[in-house]
């Protein structure tokens, strides 16, 4: 469907994940109403394997005890914020290649290449299109698979 | 309170100099015991100045108190707040969260309702027009055709009560916006709060500086160390949104980010 990219603009570590439309997500976002929205988008691009947690206290140990393919996260989360999620994710041996989606109103440089340093997959600022998250997702997706 | 924001500290100042003129007169004409009666009384002077500003800004702080309708026990350490207009304005916020969450959540239930109603509809009335072709086109037998007249009949039948659901849900996703003008109302009112507690405040900084000048105290230099990584720490912190776009260390929408992402090797 999208072009394969070259060998050298694959991230290292994500390689192992393929797209699958089963694959267990899970979405983390301190709000019901954007954790419904991003849920009912991911299930119009065929994605209805989701699961959620309002913050990273919450996703951590079901991240760690469940099978999830893809993180989808907010960053500005009461608790636990999606950044130090993201990077206790790194830090984990076993969800180290996780591949993970910033959805987040954090729009500062700084911040954008914060994550990208801490090893986000894709980065999409709210308020954001169904166009914008199918795009980030099938990238990573293609780069990974 | 405004009417007290004339420096009072000049005319006091004025004064110490008219003095201190006399006392250095009354000390070359060596008029000792004149000189020390106009020590104490400069010594006097100061003391019910200083007096008076920190009279001042302790009355400056009650007024602040009582127009902020702080009700607080403060026996206890630290003292017990039980409601106050800061109380209120964060009530009200929380109401603000509450409204719009319901809203967004009442508008997806409709969304959720319509959006099967119109995609039935849409796919019966496409097959019924393939098969509405091949009518036109002569290619149906009469048990055919019996069947497509049966169809049609029903096909009108859920378009009329499919429409009229697909209404209702449009109209109960309009009402629902008027959760705009209600958190709007509650918002303007704790911006209103937000305005009179900085003016308050800087109200009483003025009068504590006032207090500072005179007695010689003066404001704590801030480490410029401390201030650089205060600047640091501000530039990763979580802001939600940005409301200012054109600020420069800020993106402006997606587009920027991809750039910015794409220009770091993503």
């Amino acid at each position: 469907m999208l072009a394969r990219l070259t060998v050298n603009e694959i991230p290292v570590g994500v390689m192992e994940v393929a797209l699958d439309k089963n694959m267990k997500i899970l979405i983390v976002d301190d709000f019901s109403t954007m954790r419904r929205i991003i849920k009912n988008l991911l299930r119009d691009l065929g994605f209805s394997n989701t699961h959620e947690a309002d913050d990273g206290m919450t996703a951590l140990p079901m991240l760690k005890s469940g099978d999830f393919q893809f993180l989808v996260t907010d960053w500005n989360m009461p608790g636990m914020t999606g950044i130090d999620l993201l990077r206790a994710v790194r830090a984990d041996g076993k969800l180290a290649t996780l591949p993970v989606l910033m959805v987040t109103a954090e729009a500062k440089r700084d911040q954008i290449i914060e994550a990208a340093q801490a090893g986000v997959n894709g980065y999409v600022v709210k308020p954001f299109t169904a166009q914008a998250l199918k795009e980030k997702i099938e990238k990573i997706f293609d780069r990974v698979g | 309170m405004a009417s007290e924001i004339v420096d009072p500290n000049s005319i006091f100042l004025a004064e110490l100099k008219e003095c201190a003129k006399l006392l250095a007169d009354k000390l070359h004409g060596n008029e000792f015991d004149e000189a020390s009666v106009l020590i104490q009384s400069m010594t006097q002077a100061r003391d019910r100045h200083i007096f008076q500003t920190v009279g001042k800004l302790t009355r400056g702080l009650h007024n602040a108190i009582v127009n902020f309708h702080v009700d607080a026990d403060l026996t206890k350490r630290p003292p017990q707040i039980a409601d106050s207009d800061i109380h209120d304005a964060s009530n009200r916020l929380g109401y603000v969260i509450e409204l719009t969450q319901k809203a967004a959540e009442k508008t997806m239930d409709m969304v959720d309702e319509a959006a099967p109603i119109a995609a039935n509809l849409g796919q019966e009335a496409s097959l019924l027009r393939a098969d509405w072709a091949r009518l036109k086109r002569r290619e149906m037998t009469a048990a055919e055709f019996r069947e497509l007249y049966e169809r049609m009949d029903g096909f009108l039948g859920q378009m009329e009560i499919g429409t009229e659901r697909l209404n209702k849900s449009l109209q109960d996703i309009l009402l629902e916006q008027g959760f705009q003008d209600l958190t709007g109302q509650v918002l303007k009112r704790v911006m209103g709060l937000i305005s009179e507690v900085e003016k308050d405040l800087v109200h009483l900084v003025l009068m504590a500086s006032q207090v500072e000048e005179i007695t010689g105290l003066s404001e704590p230099v801030t480490d410029e160390k401390e201030l650089e990584e205060l600047i640091e720490k501000r530039k990763h912190e979580a802001e939600g949104p940005q409301i200012n776009k054109a600020r420069d260390n800020v993106v402006s929408g997606q587009d920027e980010v991809d750039d910015l992402l794409s220009s770091l090797g993503f």
